[in-house]
């Protein structure tokens, strides 16, 4: 029996209620393959790509160029060739009449963030998919000054067969605003204290930055616990890195120091919008975070020098490298560190590839992680 | 870690962090403890409407309950001010403070100024204001506009539960004079605050709903209105830009003044009389600072000349209403 798909619009973040509609990607007709990005949307904070998660053509567009439409609207259907076009419309019409937009109260449903202590440290994470035998976790772990929102454009894409946990580290995110950590190492086994208490064995782990260095900490601190390593624009894998942008990013005190610094992240500066800059200006007006980045850029980023080299802690683990290759944090020159990886580096493309071109990132680690 | 709690609570938990961080930081008012003598945190009231509640309690002989004389307590606090202390007196309305004038213009705001620099003021002074509440012409006003009128003095009108408790520690910890404003309907307002403390700076604006077509600049609970609206008319087509000053006195202009650059269609929101206003103040920047950039005349949503009736459906067409900011932003964004 032939299929029809609903292409709908997506949920990025908790806070997400609507989106509007920049451009279609694909015209009616066109073939479709999962993963392949078919329509452009803006939510308040970000602007990307809705993947297409079936086969199929692009039978309708039924959102238009910057239609306002809810988290959970009709965008257009996929469906094989030999669909007719009266069913097509059926559905249409019935999704349509059935169609209730999420109330405002309703902001919280969908996946929630948890906490757990480690210590005297209270970290947030948020887990998305479901625990299923035989599938090893994995575990997001997100770059300096970032948090889990880094991953929103990956979270939910690569929980489709797996549980995928995605955590605030230390000082960051809306986890306890510890000082005094300095170390890829303390960090690392924070995370290893973080796997314990929320009961994972052995996991995949993916890093970002300075995140990816964790991992890698991670597996010289427990190599039993990691299963394998996706490295994305890692840190710990070569000496250089962009000290202005470091410093720039822990001085900056009002919008107008903000933007130049986190348009160094992207490819597409305009990405780098009021409500993003906003965000991370609420977060670094938190108490305690000033002196938590501070300490964590003098021990590990001190004169633009990268302070650890964990290249060798991979051995023996299944690699994943990513890079884009005009990424201007960390150049990408350090994506062949380690012997035996598998390396991908993209061209065109920033620091943030994973949020940039999160669909190419996204099927890479998908068929990493199934190999 | 941010959860919801509501713009009364954000209140409460920035006094409790302060005064928890800094020893000379007490709190004054009328029934902001329970009552001249009550015994703890049981049958403490609060102050009128419960916002100082628990603060006997955790900071003992730190919440001070004063006589009904805001002559003779705002003194007090401005005196303690110049001495050492950070007093956050609690002035219950806006409205009562006609009767302590001088030492809030005459000596607290001048002191810095006239001491050459020499005298600190670190005095925080809250109070309630806004029509809505039935509560009749002299516990409704929005008399901020008076204040931001007077050098030396800083002027906060938080608009959330989030910026309510940034600017509130921002005052607290601010070597000023200042006069931090909480408009009665917003009290029960939730939205996401972190547990942390926090600061937000005076004299930042916020930009609360993005656009090129319409700029909207409005005060305290008009923010809510005009954030709204704005919702709506996205989706008809038309995209507003919504300022949210959060402070008039330090007023952040560049902001507006970008936003109108770009736009050419300014409206202000003021729940105030038009004279002498914000919505005036505003208008009256954008006149001289960026006329070139103006496509249709400014348009200012206010409330009118005239005291706040107590006669309910008057007092309802009294404030600027969510109905009256959208004619006033179709009227601009139509006019050839």
């Amino acid at each position: 029996m032939s299929a029809i798909f609903t292409v709908t619009m997506p949920k990025w973040g908790l806070s997400m209620q609507e989106g509007k509609v920049n451009l279609w990607l694909k015209e009616v007709g066109d073939s479709i393959a999962p993963g392949e990005e078919i329509i452009e949307v803006e939510s308040e904070k970000i602007s990307g790509a809705v993947e297409a998660a079936a086969t199929g053509v692009l039978r309708r567009q039924v959102a238009q160029a910057d239609d306002v439409l809810p988290v959970g609207a009709l965008l257009g259907i996929i469906a094989d060739a030999d669909v007719s076009d009266e069913l097509i419309d059926d559905l249409v019409t019935r999704f349509q009449a059935e169609f209730v937009p999420p109330s405002a109260d309703e902001e919280d449903s969908g996946p929630q963030t948890q906490t757990v202590k480690v210590g005297d440290v209270q970290l947030r994470y948020l887990k998305m998919g479901e625990d299923s035998a035989g599938a090893v976790p994995l575990l997001l772990v997100h770059g300096f000054g970032g948090d889990l929102n880094n991953w929103l454009f990956n979270h939910e894409p690569l929980s489709a067969s797996r549980a995928v946990y995605a955590l605030d580290l230390p000082g960051h995110g809306s986890s306890t605003k510890v000082t005094g950590i300095a170390s890829l190492e303390a960090l690392g086994k924070v995370v290893v204290g973080f796997m314990d208490a929320v009961g994972i064995e052995c996991a995949h782990l993916a890093g970002h930055s300075m995140g990816g260095g964790v991992c890698l900490a991670v597996a010289k601190l427990a190599p039993n616990k990691v299963k394998s390593l996706s490295l994305i624009a890692s840190a710990g894998l070569g000496t250089e890195i962009n000290g202005a942008y470091i410093d720039g990013f822990v001085a900056a005190a009002s919008r107008g120091a903000f933007k130049p610094v986190l348009e160094t992240l992207y490819s597409n500066a305009s990405l780098v919008n009021r409500s993003m800059i906003d965000d991370m200006l609420k977060y670094k007006r938190l108490e305690g975070v000033d002196s938590a980045l501070s300490t964590l850029a003098a021990g590990l980023f001190a004169g633009g020098r990268q302070a650890e080299q964990l290249a060798s802690a991979a051995s023996g683990k299944p690699v994943l490298v990513i890079w884009g290759e005009s990424d201007r944090v960390i150049p990408s020159s350090h994506a062949t560190a380690i012997p035996g990886a598998t390396v991908k580096v993209m061209p065109g493309q920033g620091h943030m590839v994973q949020l940039e071109a999160a669909g190419e990132v996204n099927k890479l680690i998908g068929e990493f992680l199934s190999k | 870690m941010a959860r919801k709690i509501t713009y009364q609570q954000a209140i409460n938990e920035a006094l409790d962090q302060e005064m928890t961080r800094d020893p000379s930081v007490i709190v004054m008012g009328e029934d902001v403890a329970g009552g001249a003598g009550a015994p703890g945190e049981e049958d403490s009231w609060g102050g009128v409407l419960g916002v100082t509640k628990g603060l006997f309690a955790k900071h003992p002989g730190r919440v001070l309950d004063t006589p009904i004389s805001e002559s003779g307590y705002v003194g007090a606090a401005v005196g303690a001010a110049c001495n050492g202390l950070r007093p956050v007196a609690e002035l219950m309305f806006i409205d009562f403070m006609g009767v302590c004038f001088d030492q809030i213009f005459n000596q607290a705001a001048k002191f810095r100024y006239m001491f050459g620099g020499k005298a600190k003021t670190p005095v925080v002074i809250r109070a309630m204001y806004g029509a809505g509440f039935r509560a009749a012409a002299q516990h409704s006003q929005c008399l901020y506009n008076i204040f931001t009128h007077i050098p030396g003095l800083k002027v906060v009108i938080p608009s959330n539960p989030y910026d309510a408790k940034g600017l509130l520690i921002q005052s607290i910890r601010d070597n000023d004079p200042v006069i931090f404003l909480e408009h009665k309907a917003l009290y029960t307002m939730e939205g996401d605050v972190p547990e942390e403390s926090y600061v937000v700076p005076f004299g930042e604006a916020a930009v609360v709903h993005e656009g090129d077509d319409v700029t909207i600049v409005a005060f305290g609970r008009m923010v809510n209105y005009a954030k709204d609206v704005a919702g709506t008319l996205r989706k008809k087509g038309v995209q507003c830009d919504v300022i949210d000053p959060r402070t008039t006195s330090p007023m952040d202009f560049d902001t507006i003044l970008e936003s109108v650059e770009r736009t050419g269609r300014l409206v202000v929101v003021d729940e105030s009389h038009p004279r002498c206003s914000m919505a005036s103040d505003v208008s009256g920047f954008i006149a001289q600072e960026a006329f070139g950039a103006l496509k249709a005349p400014i348009q200012m949503v206010t409330a009118p000349h005239s005291p706040v009736p107590f006669a309910a459906v008057l007092e309802d067409l009294y404030i600027p209403s969510p109905a009256r900011i959208e004619e006033a932003v179709m009227r601009v964004k139509e006019y050839k």
